[in-house]
């Protein structure tokens, strides 16, 4: 009994296989597939090339790109761990449950992953701005106004990445066999002790890949960010936001800026890959 | 398709020339004129000649003013067609320098026309047709008594700014620097329009922005002058470009927007003639 998350995310079969039926690869998919992984790298080489490595170490010495990079990952990371305290739960209850218009909440659930961000920004200013539907009671009662705060960057991030998680999860607890949640209920546990005990430790590898693509998608999240976060430096100026605005009067530092953020995402996206995605 | 236009580009150019010159001539001996500059004239004969499409790139404030010259353009020659694209005039520029095919190029800075310029992309020196002035945009009724800058940094006041990179951000430094008054905004925004989205959608309190955006947001914000705006007079350059497509309608457009009727409408927007 194997756990099988979406092929898609836990990247394709294992390598031996591929290795074996690598020798009899046909042309006419040779070709195509060759043709799509140049398209995907060819904009990566072409910003190496134009990198300005003479001017990179002072580019990259200022104090604004670390002060940016180390938002970027702060904001990632809280925004991923938001997602897993309300994504995993939303995940199961979708997977595991029955209710009526299920098929509906699961389509919205995933409209963000569709909508541009920048929709989703303006969404989120309606909805938890300090004059939005939500957001004016959270600053009455509470004093709270999101926008233009570092809260407001990981809400963004979280609204905008919580989705990949959601449905990696999903997808994972439909792989899953549920008869060994049914036999820890039947020996007596409850069902929140089953989840926790035995489903948890079953899906770990899912949740994990969820996790990575939720954390890397908060990483490069834009639109949605300065929509509704805007764009202050040290608060609210993640590294994407600031390879925007610089690629208005300084091309050269927002390529140095890319790269840096490029050269996290590998690492982070290889280093976990490895380790947790295809693990089963 | 790409192609099959650009061959008949071909050809509209080289008829494009014996337009310009025609509608040059007859611009200078139109009697009807009432101020110096060229004013096209729908009656010549020349007007006749233009025909096809018109490619115009042009600063994203100058969308309202712009979209009614363009239809103006339209009922004056028959058989053209304005087609617009706005945006901000620095991502304008660089899509030009790349060989975008644009007939005419208004900018709302100087600065940003410079670099299609200095890439020798127009056809000739750019020259300014309007001017735009800052304003402090607030919340309709200006609830928070606003009346100067030094009023933004009055304490739990959420102000925006446009980010330095772009126009609209530079002429807003000036002004403070004028006023010396230090502001610490709670966002650079990438725009002049995302800026008044924040008070329009009444999450900020204050904007700095053009006059001509608050004139364009209707009764959403209140629009307050301050003197210090006049340190930080934005001038907007338009020119034609050297491998516009269709050079003597795009020729005619910029006339259009420099003629009195062209004066008259971006005015009514809110901008000041130069």
């Amino acid at each position: 009994m194997t756990v099988r998350p979406a092929e898609t995310l836990r990247g394709g079969p294992r390598r031996g296989r591929v290795r074996r039926r690598g020798r009899a690869v046909p042309l006419p998919l040779l070709v195509p597939a060759l043709a799509g992984l140049a398209f995907l790298l060819l904009p990566l080489i072409a910003l190496l090339l134009r990198t300005p490595w003479s001017t990179l170490p002072e580019q990259l010495t200022s104090p604004g790109v670390w002060q940016a990079l180390r938002l970027s990952l702060v904001c990632a990371t809280a925004a991923t761990g938001l997602s897993l305290l309300i994504g995993v739960p939303l995940a199961w209850l979708l997977a595991r449950t029955d209710f009526p218009g299920r098929g509906l909440v699961r389509a919205l659930v995933t409209l963000p992953l569709v909508l541009p961000p920048v929709v989703g920004g303006v969404a989120l200013l309606l909805a938890l701005g300090r004059n939005g539907v939500v957001g004016q009671w959270l600053d009455a009662w509470f004093g709270i106004t999101l926008p233009f705060t570092t809260a407001g960057v990981v809400i963004a991030e979280t609204f905008v990445a919580m989705p990949f998680l959601v449905i990696s999860v999903e997808g994972t607890l439909r792989a899953a066999d549920p008869r060994f949640e049914e036999a820890a209920t039947t020996l007596g546990a409850s069902r929140f002790t089953a989840f926790r005990r035995v489903t948890l430790p079953l899906i770990a590898p899912g949740v994990a890949a969820g996790a990575v693509l939720a954390w890397a998608r908060a990483l490069g999240e834009f639109g949605a960010t300065i929509t509704f976060a805007g764009n202050f430096p040290g608060r609210t100026q993640t590294m994407p936001l600031a390879v925007y605005l610089a690629l208005q009067n300084d091309p050269a530092a927002a390529i140095a800026l890319s790269l840096v953020l490029l050269a996290v995402s590998i690492a982070v996206l290889a280093g976990l890959r490895d380790r947790w995605m295809t693990a089963s | 398709m790409i192609r099959s236009t650009r061959r008949s580009r071909r050809t509209v150019q080289v008829a494009g020339v014996g337009a310009a010159a025609l509608l040059a001539l007859t611009a200078c001996s139109s009697s009807g004129s009432t101020d110096s500059s060229a004013e096209s004239d729908p009656s010549s004969s020349a007007s006749q000649r233009l025909s096809g499409e018109v490619t115009v790139f042009a600063a994203a404030s100058l969308k309202e003013s712009f979209t009614t010259l363009g239809e103006e353009f339209e009922k004056q020659h028959p058989g053209t067609k304005v087609t617009f694209s706005f945006g901000g005039s620095d991502s304008l520029a660089a899509s030009i320098t790349g060989g975008a095919p644009a007939d005419v190029f208004a900018a709302a800075s100087p600065k940003t026309m410079a670099i299609v310029s200095d890439a020798g992309d127009t056809s000739a020196a750019p020259e300014t047709f309007v001017r735009n002035q800052l304003e402090i945009a607030t919340l309709p009724g200006n609830p928070d008594k606003i009346s100067s800058l030094k009023d933004l940094t009055k304490s739990g006041l959420k102000v925006v700014l446009c980010d330095e990179s772009v126009p609209c951000g530079a002429a807003a430094q000036k002004a403070l620097d004028a006023a010396g008054v230090e502001l610490t905004p709670v966002s650079y925004e990438q725009d002049v329009k995302s800026a008044l989205t924040k008070v329009e959608l009444k999450e900020a309190d204050a904007a700095l922005v053009y006059k001509t955006d608050v004139r364009a947001a209707g009764g959403k914000v209140e629009g307050v002058d301050f003197p210090e705006s006049a340190d930080a007079v934005n001038d907007y350059p338009i020119a034609l470009l050297k491998d516009a497509p269709n050079k003597a309608a795009g020729q005619t457009f910029i006339e259009l927007v420099r003629s009195a009727q062209g004066r008259q409408v971006l005015t009514g927007a809110g901008f000041l003639e130069p």
